[in-house]
């Protein structure tokens, strides 16, 4: 496919092409993808002198016409939370999260490491349109190689006159800062990675007001824009929204990137139509997964990241959209799909998920500190065998206190169980906590039988009784 | 106090002008630091303060929170197992069986030479790589015990390719002074950026 000759470098592995138009990992087949002279040489930063010749204000309304909706988990379009920003309130700036720690999310890594100038291309647009006067590209601290192409990329990037004073000879200029984390997952919440920015402990802040757009960085309207939506922008800006518009619904357009991890045939990232495609077209399609591993029952998989309660086979013709999603009582989240067969332990898959949420609290908010800890520490002796039934009902009654009602979940038709819908009530600033839950009470809800099996024998025992062989 | 070389000192006056509030710098300098020591020692903290106008306290404050950021020695290489769920599913618990085997020491502690320190670690983006790891940050895919035992093997000997703990990227941003707009305090901010007019609409 490269005519020209690239340094062979270890690409980051995963991605899989498929039918789907390629909008964001189009460049993913160059083995030099990452490079400014192959960027440029595919139409690269074209989009950038386009958004020159037009009114930043037209192109704010090219990328609202687009509805791109936010590819960071919540699925907010970028071109209304654009329109937040309070009118005469100056400077404004752009923070870019790049801080993709979302339990089974894998993409915005490798659209740092393997097409930077994209991501600044969309940097850049983003600037122009909204009238953001400086840039600050947070990339996760555990990603070196992101670090490296990333940095390269801008040095590069300045070097060429496409970022920095006078932006290709126009009044146009914008300083895009390369910034990275030192670990902490609670800071991809946007008001925690401003914290971060900022040089604090990464603690989400108190809402109102709910978005940065009106106080965020040094106090100032801040725009925090995932890597993957800002990845969207230059072929947006290049096509037109009526383009992007004609992939995928009218509520969610174009394509998005999800990861498939877990116990399918072929795990991958594949760039996939937003709207239309289903989750038995991802996991069992000949150009996607091919199916569950060994040929093995599908017993439950995550759709949306670490925190979206879970599926199971009932729900694998729900397409990626978003509100089909919701009323069937989960979330599309981060494009993480994460896939459990039949062999499966399920209340030690959950564990995985609820010990990560105890680990990443922050510790600002006592249900979750305390909570997610409790949530771990009593499903871990469930899971080796050391738990009683009364810790089943604990379990619900910890989670509660985090999440208080209701909680969403999937329905079993089988079992009588209806769906109860997105969203969910909770006690805490940020989801963390809710997270922590999520994993035990879709588990608990979906295979109770399961856990009952992991507690009986110990109906009569004391928790010391249980702990100690006595 | 002085910690920094002098080298790393220009790269630490740099990295501070490129922020409105040289506090922002707070997190890149702790990696500094880290970078030239291998992990953040008192010294360090003291003078990063001193660099962007805090306490060391504020500064210990900052670097607590983080992961990444160690307040004692560790191995020349840290070897993270990821430990979430997709990486679990794939078998990273036999994984860390076999490493805390491999290296004689439970996850979380250091060999006796000094050359490895093991961690459990977080979700590392690598999902469909399963189950991965990563030595100093950078990933190691679809481990299995063998490749495990491999990797030991070739990082002692020369010319892996991985640098020391601390060290994250080896390419540094630098912005060259005739094309750096330059960062400005905000409150010295006041009007709309050139290329809009004061309300927002186009000039």
């Amino acid at each position: 496919m490269s005519e020209m000759t690239g340094t062979p470098i270890v690409h980051a592995p995963g991605f899989i092409a498929n039918e789907t138009p390629r909008i964001v990992t189009a460049r993913f087949d160059y083995e030099d993808s990452y490079t400014l002279e192959r960027y440029e040489a595919t139409d690269g930063y074209q989009a950038l002198r386009k958004a020159l010749d037009q009114n930043p204000e037209e192109v704010h309304n090219e990328v609202r016409d687009a509805t791109l909706l936010g590819r960071g988990g919540a699925g907010f379009p970028a071109g209304v939370k654009w329109g937040f920003c309070p009118p005469g309130v100056w400077p404004r700036y752009l923070v870019v999260n790049g801080d993709e720690s979302e339990p089974g999310t894998y993409k915005d890594r490798l659209l740092m490491e393997l097409d930077p100038h994209q991501l600044i291309e969309g940097c850049l647009i983003a600037c122009y349109a909204v009238g953001l006067s400086q840039c600050f590209l947070y990339i996760r601290g555990e990603m070196a190689v992101a670090q490296e192409r990333v940095a390269q990329a801008l040095n590069d990037a300045y070097e060429a006159g496409y970022v920095g004073k006078n932006i290709l000879g126009s009044d146009f200029s914008v300083d895009i800062v390369l910034h990275w984390g030192a670990g902490a997952y609670v800071v991809g919440e946007e008001t925690a990675l401003i914290e971060s920015l900022e040089g604090n402990r990464g603690m989400p802040r108190l809402k109102p007001p709910y978005f940065p757009a009106s106080i965020g960085l040094y106090g100032q309207p801040t725009i925090v824009n995932n890597v993957e939506t800002l990845a969207n922008l230059p072929w947006i800006v290049q096509h037109g929204a009526a383009a992007f518009t004609a992939i995928g619904t009218e509520s969610s357009p174009g394509t998005r990137m999800v990861a498939v991890s877990g116990h399918v045939k072929r795990p991958g990232v594949y760039e996939i139509v937003n709207g239309t495609t289903t989750f038995r077209d991802l996991l069992y399609g000949n150009d996607m997964c091919g199916g569950i591993r060994d040929d093995n029952q599908l017993k439950a998989f995550v759709p949306g990241g670490g925190s979206a309660p879970w599926f199971t086979p009932d729900q694998l013709d729900l397409p990626f959209e978003a509100s089909q999603i919701g009323p069937q009582g989960s979330m599309l989240g981060s494009g993480a799909i994460m896939v459990m067969d039949e062999t499966t332990d399920i209340p030690a898959a959950a564990l995985t998920l609820t010990k990560f949420y105890a680990h990443e609290s922050c510790g600002k908010c006592v249900p979750c500190r305390e909570g997610g800890t409790w949530l771990e520490q009593i499903l871990r002796r469930v899971v080796t065998g050391r738990g009683t039934p009364r810790d089943l009902e604990l379990l619900i009654e910890v989670g509660e206190t985090i999440c208080p009602g209701d909680f969403p979940h999937a329905a079993v038709p089988s079992k009588g169980i209806e769906a109860v819908p997105f969203p969910y009530r909770m006690t805490t600033i940020c989801f963390v906590g809710p997270s922590a839950f999520a994993p035990i009470h879709s588990a608990l809800t979906l295979f109770r039988e399961e856990f009952e099996a992991k507690v009986a024998g110990n109906e009569n025992k004391t928790m010391i009784e249980v702990a100690v062989d006595v | 106090m002085t910690f920094f070389t002098d080298e790393n000192l220009v790269i630490a006056e740099e990295i501070i002008g490129r922020y409105p509030k040289p506090r922002s710098a707070m997190i890149p300098l702790l990696h500094l630091a880290q970078e030239q020591e291998g992990w953040v020692t008192d010294e360090a903290m003291t003078q990063i303060g001193e660099l962007v106008g805090t306490t060391s306290a504020e500064v210990l404050g900052t670097c607590s929170f983080y992961e990444m950021f160690k307040r004692h020695p560790v191995g020349k290489y840290v070897i993270n197992i990821c430990t979430t769920m997709s990486c679990a599913l794939m078998g990273a618990g036999d994984l860390m069986q076999h490493a805390e085997s491999r290296l004689g020491v439970k996850s979380g502690s250091t060999t006796a030479d000094g050359l490895f320190t093991l961690e459990g670690a977080e979700c590392q983006a690598a999902c469909t790589e399963a189950p991965c790891l990563q030595v100093n940050y950078r990933h190691q895919y679809r481990v299995t015990a063998d490749q495990f035992d491999e990797l030991l093997e070739e990082l002692v000997s020369p010319d892996h390719g991985v640098p020391d703990h601390g060290v994250l990227s080896q390419i540094r941003q630098h912005i060259p002074e005739d094309r750096s707009v330059g960062a400005v305090p905000p409150e010295e901010v006041t009007i709309a950026p050139v290329w809009l007019s004061e309300d927002g609409e186009t000039q």
